[in-house]
């Protein structure tokens, strides 16, 4: 199906236009930013929700755009959009709809807060669809700069520490894929005599086994720290827990998740072998990780960073179903990292609310929330249990595909996992009797849920009831796409 | 004797030394118009100098690709030399621009500064387009020579005579080294041309392992060095780009640096090809000394013209690196990165010269707190020099050292590839620690003082549309660096 009209371009420019326009009207200190951010936001939302209605299960790409860049290094503009990236540039543009929506009484410089979100979703979206390795690493880098500044400027007291060290631990793992990108295109210049960055091309390159372990190495540096894997994952809690809640929630929305498409649409295809022989390894971590989160998150006594944790010890379940390496495991990877954006930042927004009437975030202080906020409570109470993994909500349905997957080829793997679920059980469990019961906390603000926050907090309910309950309009656009990718990097 | 003198004056060949021509002559007219201007007004003599910075541009651009030779070969104006020179002409005028308002604010609006800065610029351009060891090194001459003078500018300012002193001295000192090298290459060759300097050793092949000819080059290369500022021989640098003006400063590193490393190439490429194989280590050597300590340095000065400087030292550092790779992309890189160096590091020097106070106060860390919400644009042009130095996409930061590192692994040198892209994230630390400063601190002070001078804004506005197209879309660019490329 082809398109004339450049969808992805605009996909890709309309938040750099509004952020444009936002830095513009915030001169006047006004609210105008806001109304520019919720506007283009939707606008997005709107487009990518069209797109994904358009596609048709298949593995080729519905989209596709490819310009001439930068001619002397065979650079070009190519963006291309399959199912895979049509449900996570979905995600990303739900997502920041809500950010904006969160951050609305944003009163420090608004144009520029609201300016720095949309910048961040188009680096998201520039990401998802990029097809040459070089816009794929300007994108990728420019994701940075907006974050830096979001967790530096909006965020709490120990906010420089969390945003140098947010920015110095992803950037020295891009640095690494910066050069393993370009020893990758001479060493394909040199064997083909065509000088280029785009996948499909360097996927023919032949590499020795060697060379592939070094180059995938240094292309997971990159992707690793930001899914984050143990033990690459310190900057995270820091920089959820200084970061403003509109930050935390494009964190664990956003910014993980390219983490890991970098793995499945780059690193895995363009070096097969390399990634086959290290699946143990990644699997290895995935399972310490796994526990090592969790058991760390049981011991946090502020309830931003118990979430954080939790979305370590999340992610480390993801990876281990990407190391299972079949069908069904990498539906449920993709599957629960859908969900697990949904209900964490469902969990960050709560926690935002909670801070806002207790002026608290310590489990010591809190408690007894249910009595005095039912609503928000209620709200809280039901994300926890999707987090911990309660059937019938969303986190379960990925984590039973994933646990079913690993399972058929390392049944091992798949009982240690199991133990993990008991252990994110025990802290969630922790968290919500800490702050909904026990001893009654006086919050100085009385009003449960208002107007705006029924708004955040309705939709994500919604989609995690709904994402537990019926996951197929995802997988079905999931499918083709990662059998594809599966079948490039062959069987183990 | 006779005939040479003969020859000489048959060859002579205006076309070839036009650009540099049109600014001499520019430059001693000024200085006479600044004879009889009235004290204290010299705002047309800065206009009258970008006027013929802009024909000296035009001339030369329109010499591109038809390459001069004059003066019996020992000038040859071909598309390297235009390239260099247009960087030359590009420093020389933001330089110019930024430096009217700032000379009045510092109490000493003096008309010879402007001609100063045309004749250092024609210094630069015989440079760059010298194929006579004699003709480089008038050029380094007469362009070391204005610029003792304007490092030392503000006669009255005891740091600023101390930063003109100590480059005098270094710099004399390092061209007796220079002088020194090209002397025993004359020896050995019995000529200073530098083709023919390449035609006897190829004629004579054993001239490669001859003592005098090796310590010829290398002293050479030494006189060199200095003017590049690459380690160890950069010990002038940080106190006399801290004493010396602001606008002198941003110019310094950008146009002669340029200079000195296109002198740097073509003597290397041509004369000395025959000691490739040991100069690439040497290069190799100082090109990862060189940024290390610079940002090593850096990353420990509160000050930020000092800072900026070991930053500069550093850069040179990652343009040394297209000389190891010893080939056509990297020389065309390091055209491309002195180009982009050009616009990053002079547009970080004009943010300095109007957040500073009279008498270059307030320029520490300290003094730029909060700086980013009470003056948004001057933050947010910061902000883009300062990625760019760091070499963050989209800027042409990243695809200036794109170009360069591209260059070094192509010929083998991943581990030095290697190494530039550890330096440049260290280089991150001192680089982000100003923009936390400008942005994660409550502002102290009002900044009353910072007035924005319409033409430093100027060419702020210059530098940020520099860097952001050759981020953006290079590729033209980089097209003319190939063909310029040696």
């Amino acid at each position: 199906m082809a398109i004339d009209f450049p969808l992805l371009s605009l996909l890709l420019f309309m938040p750099l236009a509004g952020a444009l326009v936002c830095l513009v009207l915030g001169m006047g200190n006004s609210t105008a930013p806001r109304w520019v951010a919720l506007l283009t936001a939707a606008g997005v939302f709107v487009v990518s929700l069209l797109l994904c209605l358009l596609q048709t299960p298949t593995a080729g790409w519905l989209f596709y755009e490819d310009y001439r860049w930068i001619e002397q290094f065979g650079v070009r503009y190519t963006l291309g959009l399959d199912g895979l990236s049509s449900v996570l540039i979905l995600l990303t543009a739900f997502l920041q709809l809500l950010a904006v929506l969160v951050s609305w009484r944003q009163e420090r410089a608004p144009g520029v807060f609201f300016a720095l979100l949309l910048v961040l979703e188009m680096a998201a979206i520039g990401v998802l669809l990029a097809l040459d390795l070089i816009l794929f690493y300007l994108f990728w880098e420019l994701m940075l700069i907006p974050m830096f500044f979001l967790i530096g400027v909006w965020g709490y007291q120990r906010r420089f520490q969390a945003a140098v060290k947010f920015f110095l631990y992803t950037l020295i793992g891009s640095l690494c894929l910066l050069l393993a990108v370009i020893s990758l295109y001479l060493l394909h210049g040199d064997q083909t005599g065509t000088y280029t960055f785009a996948l499909e091309a360097l996927k023919q390159t032949e590499l020795s086994t060697t060379q592939e372990l070094i180059f995938f190495f240094c292309f997971m540096a990159a992707f690793v720290v930001k899914v984050p894997l143990f033990p690459f994952h310190s900057w995270l809690p820091d920089a959820h827990a200084e970061g403003p809640a509109a930050g935390s929630v494009d964190l664990a929305g956003l910014l993980l998740k390219t983490g890991v498409y970098g793995m499945i649409r780059f690193a895995f295809p363009l070096f097969p072998v390399a990634a086959q022989k290290t699946l143990p390894v990644l699997a290895g971590l995935a399972l310490v990780g796994l526990f090592y989160a969790a058991w760390v998150a049981y011991q946090q006594v502020d309830i931003k960073r118990i979430v954080a944790f939790s979305s370590i010890s999340h992610m480390g379940f993801v990876i281990l179903g990407l190391a299972a390496w079949n069908q069904t495991a990498w539906e449920g990877s993709l599957l629960l990292m859908v969900n697990h954006a949904i209900t964490t930042a469902g969990l960050f927004v709560v926690v935002a609310m909670i801070e806002q009437r207790t002026g608290s975030r310590s489990l010591d202080q809190l408690g007894g929330l249910w009595k005095s906020h039912p609503n928000m409570s209620a709200f809280f109470l039901l994300f926890c249990m999707a987090s911990l993994g309660l059937p019938g909500l969303a986190n379960f349905a990925g984590e039973i595909l994933i646990l079913i997957g690993v399972f058929t080829v390392k049944p091992l793997w798949a009982v240690i996992a199991v133990g993990g679920i008991l252990f994110s059980a025990t802290y969630t469990l922790r968290l919500v009797q800490g702050t909904l019961w026990g001893n009654n906390c006086e919050p100085h603000d009385k009003q449960d849920l208002h107007s705006r926050e029924w708004l955040v907090l309705i939709p994500l309910a919604v989609l995690v009831v709904a994402l537990g309950c019926y996951p197929q309009p995802v997988l079905d656009l999931l499918r083709e796409p990662l059998s594809a990718l599966l079948l490039v990097g062959g069987m183990p | 004797m006779e005939n040479l003198v003969q020859e000489a004056i048959q060859n002579v060949n205006l076309h070839a030394v036009m650009p540099s021509l049109i600014l001499s002559v520019a430059g001693m007219a000024l200085l006479l118009v600044a004879v009889f201007s009235p004290r204290g007004k010299t705002a047309h003599i800065a206009w009258l100098s970008i006027a013929s910075l802009i024909v000296a541009g035009i001339v030369t651009i329109m010499g591109w690709n038809d390459t001069q030779y004059g003066f019996a070969g020992s000038v040859q104006l071909d598309n390297f030399a235009a390239f260099f020179s247009m960087i030359c002409i590009i420093a020389a005028g933001l330089a110019i621009l930024m430096s009217d308002e700032y000379l009045k604010r510092e109490n000493f609006p003096v008309g010879e500064y402007y001609p100063l800065i045309l004749i250092t610029t024609a210094g630069a351009m015989w440079m760059v387009s010298g194929t006579d060891l004699i003709t480089i090194f008038l050029g380094l001459e007469v362009l070391s020579v204005s610029l003792y003078i304007l490092a030392g500018f503000f006669r009255d300012q005891v740091r600023c005579n101390e930063a003109g002193l100590k480059y005098f001295f270094l710099g004399a000192f390092s061209t007796g080294f220079l002088l020194y090298g090209m002397a025993l290459l004359y020896g050995v060759s019995g000529t200073t041309k530098v083709y023919d300097i390449a035609a006897y050793i190829q004629a004579n092949p054993d001239t490669t392992t001859n003592v005098m000819f090796v310590a010829g080059g290398l002293l050479m290369l030494t006189g060199f060095f200095f003017k590049i500022a690459a380690a160890p021989f950069h010990m002038w640098t940080p106190d006399v780009y801290q004493g010396a003006p602001t606008p002198i400063t941003a110019f310094m590193s950008a146009g002669p640096k340029a200079a000195a490393f296109a002198a740097l190439i073509r003597v290397t490429f041509i004369c000395l090809e025959g000691m490739q194989d040991h100069l690439t280590t040497v290069f190799w050597v100082l090109a990862v000394l060189t940024m290390t300590v610079g940002n090593l340095i850096a990353l420990n000065q509160k000050d930020l013209k000092r800072m900026l400087a070991y930053s500069s030292i550093a850069h040179a550092g990652y343009a040394m690196v297209g000389l190891v790779a010893w080939n056509e992309i990297g020389s065309a890189g390091i055209l491309f990165y002195m180009l982009v160096y050009t616009f990053m590091n002079m547009g970080a020097f004009a943010i300095l010269i109007l957040i500073g106070r009279s008498g270059e106060e307030n320029l520490t860390l300290d003094g730029v707190t909060g700086l980013g919400y009470k003056k948004p644009m001057l933050g947010i042009a910061f902000s883009i020099f300062l990625f760019a130095l760091m070499g963050l996409p989209p800027t042409a930061g990243f695809t200036g050292k794109f170009y360069i590192f591209a260059g070094a692994i192509n010929s083998g040198y991943i581990w030095l590839a290697v190494l530039g892209v550890l330096n440049s994230a260290v280089s991150l630390y001192y680089y982000l620690r100003i923009m936390i400063f400008m942005y994660f601190k409550e502002p102290q002070e009002d900044y009353a003082w910072v007035k924005i001078y319409p033409a430093t804004a100027v060419s702020i506005v210059i530098s940020v549309i520099g860097v952001l197209y050759l981020g953006i879309v290079p590729g033209s660019i980089m097209q003319l660096a190939r063909m310029a490329g040696f």
